[in-house]
């Protein structure tokens, strides 16, 4: 789960990390407001989506006058914004944060995830600041530095202070600062079970503070269960129905561009299924993996999130029985048609436990589906017909 | 032979008297798994489908001698229920339980450095060595004996793959399920090595998925150390960057882990690229003639 930017300064803040002065608005009079409060000659607007790149696309912009500050926000909210993270759409802006403008000696680079290979955290620091870290990895990766966490002591000073120095930062008030800071991101990231804290830029003011100048915080979705505050933080109203239908009945469901509707048991198979499809000539709808134990409500709540996307031109079903029974997943499709009627054709696909229940039952209900013996001709089958309409 | 378990396997179910965990032991018992024990903290003294059930997993091996467990716990108890496996030295502990916190499981993998004990999973299937032995949630039937060694991070797909072979008579001689979260406590090269010096084996499919750098490592492996024919499958071709396609560690980011890279990896390293699934029937039959019709 990602919070927004103004949600992860208030936590950083709280730990003791220096963060600018500054509050989220909703209209330009909120925006101004805020900038009377803190005063000072000059302040930054920032367009609060949960997506990176919007300096670049004109989502952050600098105000010298409480009158700039108005327009800039005007402009920020008034338009969608679409950067090279956005996935291709543009993202409606409905807050922005408003901060003080601060003099900035250097930009550096400081984030926290984990290292899947060694099953360690690691901090990943670079003296690069400002710029995207994949960036730097290609053009210049001699200045990136990495420190891995034992987690029976946590980050240790010393490799604080190995990675302030390898930053190049010489000033000893300024390394005390720059090793709290990172000892401190470190430990949040422990505490509230992180799985990316990215500072970029994190900055060395020309009053010699260290301040960080940007946030991301990303929570590990399997540990929201034991921080009720975090969860408490998720952006509902930037989730889609059909996200939020999914979630609330544990499925794993994410929306595409193409017109196969897929509704899968488990991700990889559900994967595979995508695959296939595009190897047939056809595009996917999205991915939607229903889990090892689907209920026949679960099902029938799939169901209707697949009906519910206007692209879908075909359902394709494709379903290995283990856990999840063939005649369970039957009933669910049938329970979900008869609340609201398919208005495409459906190919289903069912191998494994009870497989023969379930096709029994199919077959009974007068449903416009036809059962396809294999995955290879399911996906061919569904293509067709999505060719067709 | 196989790898990792075989019908001398002496197998402990650690939260047999859950829901899961008694239908599974249930399953493994049918198939002819020797599920030795049980272990719930404070039911100690029970019987599940006759399996004793002890409290602590040190008593039911002291009592029964068994050298292997299946995990089935909730998520927020699973990193206890492994440590206390490997405490009691356990040789393996399949951990089946999906959602696992990632900052509890670098943890655990820490600790087992230190130890003998090897981690499958979590977030897995399990393993079978068909015929001989069951520590997962796979269906027995879609299995059949033979020489063909399967690694896979996915469950479903495993079955589905695994199923296509049995169909057209090409056995295995392991299946093993590593998992698909981030941190999975036994990698593609682990199973590589032991597949590799495995007489029974005979050839080998890989199957693997977006995230991580996984298969690139493996691809390396591969062209170095491995001789026997390999066939492989990557799914999520068509995933979009930046979103978790169901596994926890399905995910394309920073521009990593992307299907692309890992298809081009393990194809340079001489493996047989499927594209679709019952391709790896088809590849397997072109590059290990010798072991599909011997099976």
């Amino acid at each position: 789960m990602n919070i927004y930017e103004y949600q992860a300064k208030e936590i950083l803040r709280k730990h003791g990390v220096q963060v600018p002065r500054g509050r989220v608005a909703s209209d330009s009079l909120g925006a101004e407001h805020v900038a009377r409060e803190i005063g000072g000659v000059a302040w930054v607007v920032k367009a609060q989506i949960l997506a990176g790149g919007r300096g670049k696309a004109g989502g952050v912009r600098i105000a010298r006058s409480f009158d700039e500050v108005k327009e800039h926000t005007k402009k920020i909210l008034g338009a969608p914004l679409k950067t090279h993270q956005t996935g291709g759409s543009a993202k409606k802006v409905d807050k922005v944060l408003v901060e003080e403008w601060c003099e900035i000696a250097h930009e550096l680079y400081l984030a926290i995830t984990i290292d899947r290979l060694q099953s360690r955290i690691v901090v990943v620091a670079s003296s690069e600041g400002g710029v995207e870290i994949e960036e730097i990895a290609k053009n210049n990766p001699s200045a990136i530095f990495r420190e891995y966490i034992d987690s029976t002591t946590g980050m240790m000073p010393f490799q604080a202070r190995s990675l302030a120095f390898r930053l190049g930062i010489r000033d000893k008030d300024v390394a005390r600062r720059a090793v709290k800071a990172m000892m401190s991101i470190h430990d949040l990231f422990v505490q509230y079970d992180c799985a990316l804290v990215e500072i970029n830029p994190l900055v060395v003011t020309r009053q010699a503070e260290i301040v960080a100048l940007d946030a991301k915080l990303s929570f590990d979705d399997s540990a929201l269960s034991r921080h009720p505050e975090v969860a408490e933080l998720r952006d509902l109203k930037g989730e889609l129905p059909a996200e939020r239908i999914a979630r609330e009945n544990n499925l794993n469901y994410i929306a595409l561009d193409g017109s196969i509707g897929c509704m899968v048991n488990g991700a990889g198979l559900a994967m595979a299924t995508m695959d296939t499809i595009k190897v047939y000539g056809g595009t996917p709808a999205n991915f939607l993996d229903v889990g090892g134990g689907a209920s026949a409500e679960m099902i029938s709540k799939a169901f209707s999130i697949l009906m519910s996307d206007e692209k879908v031109k075909v359902i394709l079903v494709n379903i290995f029985g283990g856990i999840l029974k063939c005649d369970v997943l039957a009933e669910g499709i049938v329970t979900a048609c008869r609340e609201v009627k398919p208005r495409v054709p459906m190919i289903v696909r069912l191998e494994g436990t009870n497989v023969e229940q379930g096709r029994a039952i199919l077959n009974a209900s007068a449903l416009n589906i036809s059962s396809e013996p294999d995955m290879k001709a399911a996906a061919q089958r569904a293509v067709e017909l999505a060719y067709r309409s | 032979m196989s790898i990792l378990v075989d019908e001398r396997t002496r197998v402990i179910c650690q939260g047999i008297t859950g829901h899961s965990g008694s239908f599974h032991t249930r399953q493994c018992l049918d198939y002819g798994t020797k599920v030795v024990a049980g272990v719930t903290p404070g039911k100690g003294g029970r019987k599940v489908d006759g399996v004793p059930v002890f409290d602590t997993v040190f008593e039911a091996k002291e009592e029964t001698g068994a050298n292997a467990s299946m995990i089935l716990v909730p998520a927020l108890f699973a990193a206890d229920a492994i440590l206390e496996a490997a405490a009691a030295a356990l040789e393996l502990v399949v951990c089946i339980t999906e959602g696992i916190p990632t900052l509890d499981m670098i943890r655990v993998m820490q600790v087992l450095q230190g130890t003998k004990t090897r981690l499958i999973g979590p977030n897995c299937p399990g393993i079978i060595s068909p015929g001989k032995c069951k520590i997962g949630i796979m269906a027995g039937p879609i299995h059949k004996p033979g020489r063909v060694g399967i690694i896979s991070r996915s469950g479903t797909l495993t079955y589905e793959i695994a199923y296509l072979l049995t169909r057209r008579n090409v056995g295995q001689s392991t299946c093993v399920g590593i998992g698909g979260d981030q941190i999975t406590g036994t990698s593609f090269i682990d199973l590589l090595k032991l597949f590799e010096d495995d007489p029974e084996t005979g050839a080998l499919v890989i199957i693997g998925e977006i995230g991580g750098t996984m298969e690139e490592k493996a691809a390396a492996f591969i062209k170095s150390d491995v001789t026997k024919p390999v066939v492989g499958y990557i799914a999520g071709v068509t995933a979009p960057p930046g979103k978790r396609m169901g596994h926890a560690g399905a995910i394309i980011s920073g521009g990593h882990g992307g299907a692309k890279e890992k298809i081009e990896a393990l194809a340079s390293a001489g493996v047989a690229m499927a594209k679709t699934p019952p391709e790896v029937h088809d590849w397997l039959a072109s590059i290990a003639p010798n072991v599909v019709s011997a099976s």
